[in-house]
């Protein structure tokens, strides 16, 4: 299969050293084998993410999106925009498709834009990692590379909101997507199907800001994936990501449970199916270890 | 009170429904709602909100300036998309809840002290400053916010969790000397002035 080429938006959390840097390192090894080439998008910025509307406003917040879709289409013509991190996708798909429907909004766009001499033309798609793996791969395409299986793995998939919500993956519904779960299969892995806080939000910002209320929604999350029989969770969004697996001590700590479920991601899962190692899992990179997936890659 | 919030008191005197249509985002779709009740029952964090999506709608028809634009609930919303993508007239409620929290804030009628009201604003500058989010800076700014007793009480508390995001090389100390940010920095703050400019210049606020 000839290299498919996309100009890559990895957002603030997936940079070295942030918070989702193994979401980065473990992205690169699964497009390595999958033979995608990923540019990143020169000098792309942050996106505002959602929480971004309370002092940012709608109008710079769009430009800001646009800069990055503009610097995409002047270095990077005719890829796709492809971006691993749910809230990025989701404000740069969002800011895509207000732009596209409306030409007054693309004016002031372009207008904010021209101040640093850039222009929007309106070409370039933007699409989650995801859709890529399924709608350009397919899950056969997703076997081909496989060097392992992950037989025997009980995984929860946890999907949570903004992969799934307002946009989602073609095909999919909003209460029950089922893609994860089938990725997870693909690799030979138990996908838990009936884990039923798959689309639960887990509070998002506010575990910063507001934390008792969003570790209610977390507790839920993770007693769901225990009750199961989880061996681990496997997400596809960075916040998810963090706010799940971060604030399990603290759950503890003030609720006397005894959490300590690892939450991987696809990317991960998928690193280790292809036969990369640990390291190229990035599995370094947890907090609650992932003992059953690193003995897996060891072998 | 703000000069902006005078100002649009007096052009729009008691249709707050035509004010929210002309200077909230997707404000125009307010009146679509059927009060039917579904966002209210889908919000994850409905239980602790004072005024749920439908609500507001409804006190937007019935023209309660001062209790929409002074409530706390929309800065509860945590963008999970669930009411949005069940609402049978599709109303895009989270954006109306997005736009309704700018304007309050904007007009300086949001409550003060408001934790996520605080901590988006916090995003914001963070981000707009540098082009990328400095997570570090973001996280002690957080924990200083009501002064360096409260702060170091409260970095305390999770200290853990730090020490062991630095440990999985998912913290970067260095940070706090600048870290992450785009090159054209210049560029990039001359397009959000820019289009800052003109959305104030539309909505009313310019000062
Ligand atoms: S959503 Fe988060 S990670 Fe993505 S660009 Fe925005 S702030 Fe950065
Ligand atoms: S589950 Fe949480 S982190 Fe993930 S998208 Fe929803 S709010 Fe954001
Ligand atoms: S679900 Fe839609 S129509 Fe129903 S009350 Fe909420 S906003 Fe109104
Ligand atoms: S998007 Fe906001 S208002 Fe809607 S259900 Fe989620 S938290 Fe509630």
């Amino acid at each position: 299969m000839a290299k498919k080429e996309y100009a890559f938006y990895p957002g603030c959390s997936s940079q070295l050293k942030a918070s989702a840097s193994n979401y980065l390192v473990s992205t690169n090894s699964m497009c390595n084998k999958l033979d995608i080439k990923l540019t990143e998008i020169p000098d792309w910025n942050c996106c505002g993410a959602s929480i971004g509307y309370c002092e940012g406003g709608e109008l710079p917040r769009i430009a800001i999106n646009a800069r990055n879709f503009a610097q995409a289409e002047t270095h990077l013509p005719g890829q796709d925009i492809v971006a691993t991190c749910a809230a990025c996708w989701l404000s740069a798909r969002e800011s895509k498709e207000r732009l596209d429907a409306s030409a007054q909004l693309m004016k002031e766009t372009n207008e904010a834009l021209a101040a640093a001499g850039l222009n929007y033309k309106g070409t370039a798609e933007v699409r989650h990692m995801v859709e890529v793996l399924i709608e350009d791969f397919g899950y056969e395409g997703l076997k081909a590379p496989m060097k392992k299986s992950l037989e025997g793995l009980k995984i929860a998939g946890y999907v949570g909101c903004q992969t799934n919500r307002p946009f989602g993956i073609a095909g999919e519904s909003f209460e029950n997507p089922m893609y994860l779960d089938k990725m997870v299969e693909t690799l030979g892995g138990e996908a838990l199907t009936k884990y039923e806080q798959k689309v639960t939000c887990c509070g998002g910002a506010l575990a910063f800001s507001e934390p008792e209320k969003s570790q209610k929604q977390i507790r839920d999350i993770v007693e769901s994936a225990y009750d199961h029989g989880a061996e681990m969770i496997v997400t596809p969004c960075p916040l998810c990501q963090a706010n799940v697996e971060v604030y399990q001590s603290e759950i503890n700590k003030k609720q006397g449970t005894k959490f300590n479920m690892p939450v991987v991601y696809y990317s991960q899962l998928m690193t280790v199916a292809y036969g990369g190692s640990a390291k190229d899992a990035a599995l370094d990179g947890q907090l609650i270890r992932a003992e059953k997936l690193e003995k897996i890659a060891g072998k | 009170m703000t000069t902006a919030n005078q100002a649009a008191i007096e052009r729009y005197r008691n249709n707050f429904l035509k004010e929210v249509e002309a200077n909230v985002e997707e404000g125009h779709m307010v009146k679509m709602c059927m009060q039917c009740g579904v966002c209210a029952g889908s919000c994850p964090l409905g239980p602790h909100w004072t005024h749920s999506p439908q609500k507001i709608f409804m006190m937007i028809r019935a023209g309660k300036r001062d209790e929409v634009l002074g409530s706390d609930s929309m800065f509860m919303c945590t963008s999970c998309y669930n009411c949005m993508v069940r609402c049978p007239r599709q109303l895009p409620i989270t954006h109306i809840m997005h736009g309704l929290a700018n304007y309050a804030h904007r007009l300086g009628l949001a409550p003060k002290g408001q934790p996520t009201r605080d901590f988006a604003t916090l995003f914001w500058n963070n981000l707009s400053k540098k082009g990328r989010v400095n997570e570090l800076m973001l996280t002690l700014q957080h924990y200083f916010r009501n002064g360096l007793v409260a702060g170091i009480k409260e970095a305390m508390a999770m200290q853990g969790i730090g020490l062991g995001m630095f440990k999985a090389k998912r913290i970067n100390p260095m940070e706090i000397f600048g870290g992450h940010g785009v090159k054209d920095l210049k560029g990039f703050h001359a397009i959000i002035a820019k289009a800052k400019e003109i959305e104030d210049r539309k909505k009313g606020f310019t000062a």
